[in-house]
C-alpha cells in the first residue's frame, strides 16, 4: 500500500498518523455522539409474576405540583385498591411530559415506561422508533368502558391503518386568549373580544399604549413554535401549509402574506407587540403570568399552565374563538395528548394499562374529570377542553355536568370560545422542519423593520419544499 | 576499523547469546507483574473512552449510512448524505459556524492572550486578578448566558449594554434580534464566559519566558510592541499554536450560546450552526440518520482542521 504523498517528497510518518487520528477523533466526537447515543434496551423492570402484574406509567406531576402530584398519587392508590392484581409504577419525566427532545432520546434509548405519554403528532415518530405496540384488539369497551363516546377524529389521530396504537386522553383547539384585567384597563369589552385580525390589531394597539412593557398581543418566533403559530393563523384564513397530496408547500400566497404583514405592521407601525421577540413557550408565558401579555393565541389549557407554572392567576383570563380575517375563522390548528404501549408487554399488561387509562383519563368523575376533588384546588374546573367524548354521548353529557356543576373558573369568560366552534385542522406532514423553515420569517417580521415578505415566503416556500422533496424527516 | 559481516555485526564482536525459553518467559512474567498497576490504572480510562465516546463515534458512522424506519434498519448508503446537504439551513449553518469561529479567533483568541501579558505585568494582587478574571468559568455556561440573555442584551434601553451605549450617546443595537449582531453578541459572551482558562494557561506559559531575554531587548531599546512581538510571541508560540487549534475545534461545535441566547436558530436562521442543526434533526425532527450522517461530515472538516494542526507543529518540533 502506497503511502500518502506530502510535499517535499516527506512520507507521514507512523507517529503523525497516529496523532491525526487521535486529533481527529476527539474533534468529532461531540457531534457524532449528540446523534449516536441511541442504544436501545430491553430493560423495562416490569413484570407480571405471582398473579400481580406491574406495568410503568410516565406522566407523573413533578414534586413542584404538589396538589397535582397528590391527586395523582391518590389516583393511583384508589385504582390499585380496587384492581389488586395491577401495580402501577410513576414515573415523572418533567412538567412538560413531552419535551421533545428528552421524549425522543427516550424513545431512540428504549427507556420510554410501559405506558408512554405522546402527543397525537408523534405517532409517525414512535411507529419509526418500533417501540410501540399495536393494541387494536385489546381496545374496546370492555377495558375502556367510554371508548364508544371517546371522539372518532381523536382516536383517528393514534391510528394508522386500521390498526390503533394509542389511546386519547386529551385534546385542544388554538383560539384568542386574553387578560380581562387589561381588557378592562384598555376600556375593551371583556364579554366581547376580537373576532377577526383588524380588531384583534387595533385592541392590542389600545392594549399596549397602557405602557409599563405591556405587549398588546404576544407571538412566537423560536425553537420551531413561530411556525406552529404561522400554521395556526393561515389556517385561521382558509388557508394550508401543504398541498393536498402533501407534497408541494402552499403558503406563499395572499394568506401567508397577510399573517406576517399583520404582524410586521402590530411591530413596526403599531408598535403593539413588545420590543422582545425570538420568543418561546415559556418566554411568552411568562411575560403572561406577570400580566404582560394583552392577547395570544392559544389552547384553553394555555392558562392552566400560565397558572400551575408561571404564577398567573384564572381569574386574569378569557379565551375567544381563533380570529378571521374578514369574518369568522375558516380553521383552526388543532391537536392533543395520549398514551403509548411499549412494544413486547403482555397481554395482561396492556390490559392493565388500558384500565388504568380508563379510570385515570376516561371516565367522568374520576382522575382528570374529577372535578369535586379538583374544585377546591388551584386546578381549573370549567375549561371548554379537554371535550374528549363525542357531543350526545351518555360520556359526554356527565362530563358537561359535572364541570358546569363544579367550575372554578368562571364559564363565561370561555363562552366566547365555546359557542364559537372553528372548524380544527391537524399538523401539516414533517411539521417540526416546516416549522423551524417558517421560524425565520416569524423572527423577520417581528425584528426587522425592513423585512421583505415576498421574499421571506419564497425563500421559506423554496425551503419547504426542499424538505417536502427529501422527506425532510426522513419519513 | 572492525570489517562488517554479511549478517551487519563488526566481525570478532558476538551478539547476545539467545535467552533460554523458560528464563524469557519469567523475565515476560515479571514485566507483566511490573506494570499490572499501570494497566490496572489505564483500564478505567480505556473502558470510559471505549464506551462514552469510540462506541457512540462508530456507531454515530455507521447509523449515517442507515435508515431506521417501523423499527426496521435498512442500509441506504448516501441517502442520508444527499438529504443533509439539501436541508435548507445546511449551508448556513455551516456559514454561521465558520463566521462565528473566524470572530472567536480574532476576539477570543487575542484577547485573553493579552488580558494574560497585562497580568503579567503586574507586581501586586496578581492573585486576586487571576481569581476575578477565572470567576465567571466557575458559572455554569447556561446562568452565564441567560445573564447576557436577559440583562446585557436587552433590546431595550433597559439593557446594560444597551444603557452604556446610551450613556455615552452612542448607537444602540437590537442585540440578538439584529441579523448582524447575533454572532459578535454570542462572541462577546462565549468569550467572557471562556477566557479564564485560556488567561490561566497563557500565564503559566508567560511565566517560563527567562526574564534576561525582555532584559536583552530592553538594553536594545525595543519597546513594550517589540518586546512582544520579538520574545512573548516567539517564546509562547507551542502553547499558542495549540491554543489556536483547540479554540478552533471548540467553537466550531458551537451549540450552547444559539440554543440560549437566540433560542435557537435565531433572527432568520442568523444563529444557527452546525451542532444545533444536528441537534434539531435528531431531537425535534426524528431523523437521526441525518443527524448522524451531518456528524460525520463535521467530524471530517475538523478533522482537516486537526490534520493542518499536526503538520504544523510537526514542522515546529
Amino acid at each position: 500500500m502506497t503511502q500518502p504523498e506530502f510535499p517535499k517528497g516527506r512520507t507521514m510518518s507512523a507517529p503523525l498518523y497516529r496523532k491525526v487520528v487521535a486529533v481527529a477523533a476527539a474533534a468529532g466526537l461531540a457531534g457524532l455522539s449528540l446523534a449516536a447515543c441511541s442504544t436501545k434496551s430491553d430493560d423495562d423492570g416490569s413484570s407480571s409474576s405471582g398473579g400481580k402484574v406491574t406495568i410503568t406509567v410516565d406522566c407523573q406531576p413533578v414534586a413542584s405540583q404538589k396538589e397535582l402530584l397528590a391527586n395523582w398519587n391518590a389516583d393511583v392508590e384508589t385504582f390499585q385498591k380496587e384492581n389488586p392484581n395491577i401495580e402501577i409504577k410513576s414515573v415523572s419525566v418533567g412538567t412538560q411530559c413531552n419535551n421533545p427532545p428528552d421524549f425522543t432520546a427516550r424513545l431512540q434509548g428504549g427507556t420510554t415506561t410501559d405506558v408512554f405519554y405522546g402527543y397525537m403528532t408523534d405517532l409517525q415518530q414512535v411507529l419509526d422508533s418500533g417501540q410501540v405496540m399495536d393494541i387494536t384488539e385489546y381496545v374496546n369497551s370492555t377495558t375502556i368502558p367510554t371508548w364508544e363516546s371517546v371522539d372518532a377524529g381523536a382516536k383517528a389521530t393514534f391510528t394508522e391503518d386500521g390498526k390503533v396504537y394509542g389511546v386519547p386522553t386529551k385534546n385542544y383547539s388554538m383560539g384568542l386568549v386574553y387578560n380581562k384585567n387589561l381588557f378592562q384597563q384598555a376600556g375593551l369589552d371583556v364579554k366581547n373580544p376580537p373576532k377577526t385580525w383588524p380588531e384583534v390589531r387595533e385592541a392590542a394597539k389600545k392594549i399596549a399604549a397602557l405602557g409599563n412593557g405591556i405587549a398588546g398581543y404576544s407571538e412566537y418566533s423560536a425553537g420551531n413554535t413561530g411556525g406552529w403559530h404561522f400554521t395556526a393563523e393561515i389556517y385561521s384564513l382558509g388557508g394550508q401549509m401543504v398541498t393536498a397530496d402533501g407534497k408541494k408547500a402552499d403558503f406563499n400566497n395572499p394568506m401567508g402574506k397577510q399573517v406576517l404583514q399583520t404582524l410586521k405592521d402590530m411591530r413596526f407601525t403599531d408598535n403593539s407587540v413588545g420590543e422582545k421577540q425570538l420568543l418561546q413557550w415559556p418566554d411568552l408565558l411568562t411575560n403572561a403570568g406577570a400580566g404582560k401579555v394583552g392577547m395570544f393565541v392559544g389552547a384553553p389549557d394555555a392558562t392552566t399552565a400560565i397558572v400551575t407554572q408561571f404564577q398567573g392567576k384564572y381569574q386574569d383570563w378569557a379565551m375567544g374563538p381563533m380570529p378571521g380575517q374578514d369574518g369568522a375563522a375558516k380553521a383552526t390548528l388543532g391537536g392533543g395528548e395520549g398514551y403509548f404501549f411499549k412494544k413486547g408487554l403482555s397481554k395482561e399488561q396492556v390490559e392493565a394499562g388500558l384500565k388504568w387509562i380508563a379510570y385515570q383519563k376516561l371516565t367522568p368523575g374520576k382522575g382528570q374529570f374529577d372535578y369535586v376533588r379538583a374544585k377546591p384546588q388551584n386546578n381549573p374546573v370549567g375549561l371548554p377542553q379537554p371535550q374528549l367524548f363525542t357531543i350526545g354521548s351518555a360520556a359526554y353529557g356527565q362530563e358537561l355536568e359535572q364541570r358546569k356543576a363544579n367550575a372554578n373558573v368562571t364559564v363565561d369568560d370561555f363562552a366566547p370560545f365555546e359557542n364559537n366552534p372553528v372548524p380544527v385542522k391537524v399538523e401539516p406532514p414533517n411539521a417540526q422542519a416546516i416549522y423551524a423553515v417558517l421560524d425565520a420569517a416569524m423572527s423577520a417580521v417581528l425584528t426587522d423593520s425592513k423585512a421583505n415578505i415576498d421574499q421571506l415566503l419564497k425563500t421559506a416556500e423554496d425551503k419547504a419544499n426542499q424538505v417536502l422533496a427529501t422527506g425532510g424527516t426522513g419519513s | 576499523m572492525a570489517t562488517i559481516t554479511a549478517h551487519g555485526k563488526p566481525a570478532g564482536v558476538s551478539g547476545p547469546r539467545p535467552e533460554p525459553p523458560a528464563r524469557r518467559q519469567s523475565r515476560r512474567r515479571r514485566q507483566l507483574q511490573n506494570n499490572l498497576t499501570g494497566y490496572a490504572f489505564l483500564i478505567g480510562a480505556v473502558v470510559c473512552f471505549a464506551v462514552f465516546s469510540w462506541y457512540p463515534m462508530v456507531r454515530g458512522i455507521i447509523m449515517s449510512f442507515q435508515r431506521t424506519r417501523r423499527g426496521e434498519t435498512t442500509w441506504v448508503g448516501w441517502d442520508n448524505y444527499e438529504r443533509i446537504i439539501n436541508d435548507p439551513s445546511f449551508w448556513t449553518a455551516w456559514k454561521n459556524t465558520f463566521y462565528f469561529t473566524a470572530l472567536a479567533l480574532i476576539l477570543g483568541y487575542a484577547v485573553p492572550f493579552f488580558v494574560a501579558i497585562l497580568l503579567n505585568e503586574f507586581r501586586h494582587a496578581k492573585g486576586y486578578l487571576r481569581i476575578l478574571v477565572y470567576l465567571p468559568v466557575m458559572l455554569p455556561p447556561a446562568s452565564a448566558l441567560f445573564l447576557f440573555k436577559y440583562y446585557a442584551y436587552d433590546p431595550s434601553d433597559a439593557g446594560l449594554f444597551n444603557a452604556i451605549l446610551n450613556f455615552f450617546h452612542l448607537p444602540t443595537s437590537d442585540w440578538m434580534q439584529s441579523t448582524t449582531m447575533t454572532m459578535p453578541a454570542m462572541v462577546i459572551a462565549s468569550t467572557w464566559m471562556n477566557m479564564g482558562a485560556a488567561v490561566l494557561i497563557y500565564l503559566a506559559a508567560l511565566q517560563n519566558i527567562p526574564g534576561e531575554l525582555y532584559e536583552a531587548a530592553e538594553i536594545d531599546g525595543a519597546g513594550i510592541w517589540r518586546r512582544i512581538w520579538n520574545v512573548t510571541i516567539p517564546q509562547t508560540k507551542l502553547i499558542l499554536s495549540l491554543m489556536a487549534m483547540l479554540q478552533i475545534v471548540a467553537t466550531m461545535q458551537l451549540f450552547i450560546e444559539p440554543l440560549i441566547l437566540a433560542n435557537g436558530a435565531g433572527t432568520q436562521d442568523s444563529a444557527t450552526s452546525v451542532a444545533y442543526l444536528i441537534y434539531q434533526h435528531g431531537f425535534f425532527q426524528n431523523d437521526l440518520n441525518g443527524a448522524a450522517a451531518l456528524g460525520v461530515i463535521m467530524l471530517i472538516v475538523l478533522a482537516g482542521f486537526s490534520f493542518v494542526y499536526v503538520r504544523l507543529t510537526s514542522r515546529q518540533d
